[in-house]
């Protein structure tokens, strides 16, 4: 673990494995349950992780609110670190602050891969785009996010309960109006100018499949990969299908073009 | 000691159809506009009453409930202002956080102050966990907004040489200026619920009313002490007019009698945690670690009786929540002893919110309740 200072604030960033460059934006959620996903895509590339400002445990700035502030925040990482040419993986949250940064600056982006991501909303404003997970039951949550088996909370730590307490605010802090998404996004999408690789759960209950279709469109040239029998989290419910996904796909194939 | 009558203005004919979830989902259907046209005007004559009993008023406001048709608590308060000429007014309290439009609270404040010819207390409250969702408010920016909308609030009412600036964090405004301004100097006197030390603190800090609400014998002691110590550190005189208290009040000819009206009202704590799960804990409303350990918790939400022993709220009987202190119940004389038992245990009490209406009980022993109370019990409190 790095401590990175930077833009006023000091990012924890999780530097491991061997390869050319991966930027890993993690989603909301259960961190400690991501460490094997994580390990896998470190046998290819070597990944930059850094926490996302809030969920780290560490209070934002006053006038670091929305998701384009972590975007640019994590422009300046890349600058930082020197990385010339870089993949993007983004899941969830994760993948909404991926696509901010992307639209915005794609020029040290070599592809970008997206799991089920949020930020983006293309249906009309009595429909939800992203189910109101903060209204549902504990039940009807887990049965939106998760195909088979939700984790246990009942086997997590105090400490990990804390994170999910925490990681719910912060989603809040950042996203709670206009709900999980920037209005304005939809329309600069065309701005992406690097291969995409989609990846979405079958049974992704909070944000469904259609809405992976349609983001495709829009993407140009974006690839979708639909895996059955998971939720929204497929690197923890299908984590062996999905890493071949993203070996087999257009991150893997930008960083062989970039060498070692 | 001052004495306050509240209601919620419910809806108990809803409550068996809509079991055990009483908010934010229920569908509307369920309330008849009829039957709640009927209701509305029981309650505020229940209230106006009170004008010649010598009891003032106190509504609060809370959305999309069967347990509270307050949904704006300015309207009540301005019927009332009205049809009153002497008590006063107290809003426990207006959600500011949950209030998109700061400068309209003081504006709907200030009104119903001239209109009393300066007879308002106004309240400024966080608002129950549960009330986000019909608000859409941010739970996790909300303490934050609820003292930017104090600040705002009072720079209003308190700026009379014409318009400012204030372009802060949740609130934009480029020419604040109210019309009219209270009527009251420098502003209607501020009140703020806690329930618990850490916000007693802060209210101490600023020496404005503080309320706790139904806290009983355990937990109101420590409240008040942390207060006064604020307060006293902060160079605030502190007397018992800074101290009110919410109770369930049942009064009448005899124990039993006084006792089966507190019985009733007191379905206002039986049903207050008739809400599903999820609204209970909405993220950053609480810190983390307390959240954290509420999403495995299955424990229902109990009272603490004065043995350290607790009873579930949901099935309380009168003589829990008596043992409590969160009732006071049976004839005038037994609840003068228990009120004033209840004030020396604190330290002193300048203002009893007494819950007077609440469930099933009928208008006419309501009436009777406040009518005994205000003959028997209230000249025996005014001089603690």
């Amino acid at each position: 673990m790095e401590r990175i200072d930077i833009a006023g604030i000091v990012l924890d960033v999780d530097i491991v494995g061997e390869g050319p460059p991966m930027l890993y934006l993690h989603p909301e959620h259960y961190a400690h349950l991501h460490a094997s996903f994580v390990d896998k895509l470190a046998k290819r590339w070597k990944i930059y992780a850094p926490r996302h400002p809030g969920f780290d445990g560490q209070n934002p700035p006053e006038n670091f609110r929305r998701v384009e502030d972590i975007a640019y925040l994590y422009l300046d990482l890349v600058e930082r670190l020197g990385l010339g040419s870089v993949t993007m993986l983004g899941a969830s949250f994760g993948g909404w602050i991926a696509l901010e940064m992307a639209v915005r600056n794609s020029t040290r982006l070599n592809a970008l891969g997206l799991i089920a991501p949020l930020g983006v909303k293309l249906g009309s404003r009595e429909e939800r785009d992203f189910e109101d997970i903060f209204a549902l039951s504990d039940e009807d949550a887990a049965r939106a996010l998760f195909a088979v088996e939700p984790p246990d909370l009942n086997a997590f730590s105090d400490d990990q309960l804390t994170a999910v307490a925490r990681d719910r605010q912060f989603v809040c802090y950042y996203a709670w109006k206009p709900f999980l998404h920037n209005p304005s996004l939809a329309r600069w999408l065309h701005r992406v100018a690097v291969p995409t690789h989609l990846i979405w759960g079958e049974n992704d209950g909070f944000v469904r499949r259609a809405h992976g279709q349609k983001l495709a469109a829009r993407i140009p040239g974006a690839r979708l990969d639909v895996i059955p029998g998971a939720g929204h989290y497929p690197q923890l419910e299908r984590l062996d299908e999905t890493v071949e996904l993203i070996f087999a796909g257009p991150c893997a194939k930008a960083g062989a073009k970039q060498g070692g | 000691m001052q004495v306050w009558h509240f209601s919620e203005m419910a809806y108990h004919p809803g409550w068996e159809e809509l079991g055990n979830s009483l908010r934010n989902v229920i569908p509307s259907r369920v309330y008849d506009p009829k039957v709640g046209a009927d209701l509305y005007h029981r309650y505020l004559d229940e209230w106006a009453m009170c004008d010649e009993l010598g009891i003032n008023i106190m509504v609060n406001e809370h959305h999309a409930t069967a347990t509270c048709t307050t949904a704006v608590c300015t309207v009540p308060m301005a019927i009332l202002a009205r049809e009153t000429k002497n008590i006063r007014l107290l809003c426990l309290g207006m959600p500011i956080a949950n209030r998109m439009d700061a400068v309209r609270v003081a504006e709907e404040y200030a009104m119903i102050d001239v209109i009393s010819r300066g007879r308002v207390e106004m309240g400024f409250v966080k608002g129950s966990p549960f009330e986000v969702t019909p608000a859409n408010s941010n739970p996790a920016t909300l303490t934050e907004r609820f003292w930017e909308a104090h600040d705002l609030i009072l720079k209003a009412m308190t700026t009379h040489d014409g318009p400012f600036n204030w372009e802060g964090q949740h609130f934009q405004y480029r020419q604040v200026n109210i019309w009219p301004r209270p009527y009251q100097e420098p502003h209607p006197p501020v009140w703020m619920t806690v329930s618990s030390p850490g916000s007693a603190k802060l209210v101490g800090e600023k020496g404005y009313v503080v309320a706790s609400l139904n806290t009983g014998y355990a937990s109101t002691p420590t409240i008040y002490n942390t207060y006064r110590t604020a307060a006293e550190a902060a160079g605030h005189d502190v007397g018992s007019d800074r101290f009110a208290y919410l109770a369930i009040v049942g009064v009448g000819e005899t124990e039993e009698e006084g006792r089966r009206r507190a019985h009733q009202i007191l379905d206002y704590s039986r049903t207050t945690p008739r809400v599903a799960r999820q609204f209970w804990f909405p993220p950053g409303y609480a810190p983390a670690d307390v959240t954290g350990r509420m999403l495995t918790a299955t424990d229902p939400r109990t009272i603490t009786l004065r043995d350290g022993s607790k009873a579930v709220m949901q099935t309380g009987s009168v003589d829990d929540f008596v043992d409590a202190g969160i009732a006071f119940a049976g004839t005038p004389d037994t609840v003068y002893d228990q009120i004033k038992e209840f004030h020396d245990h604190v330290g002193g009490l300048g203002h009893l919110l007494m819950m007077g209406q609440g469930g099933h009980i009928s208008h006419e022993d309501t009436v009777s309740n406040l009518t005994l109370f205000s003959k028997e019990v209230l000249p025996r409190l005014q001089p603690l």
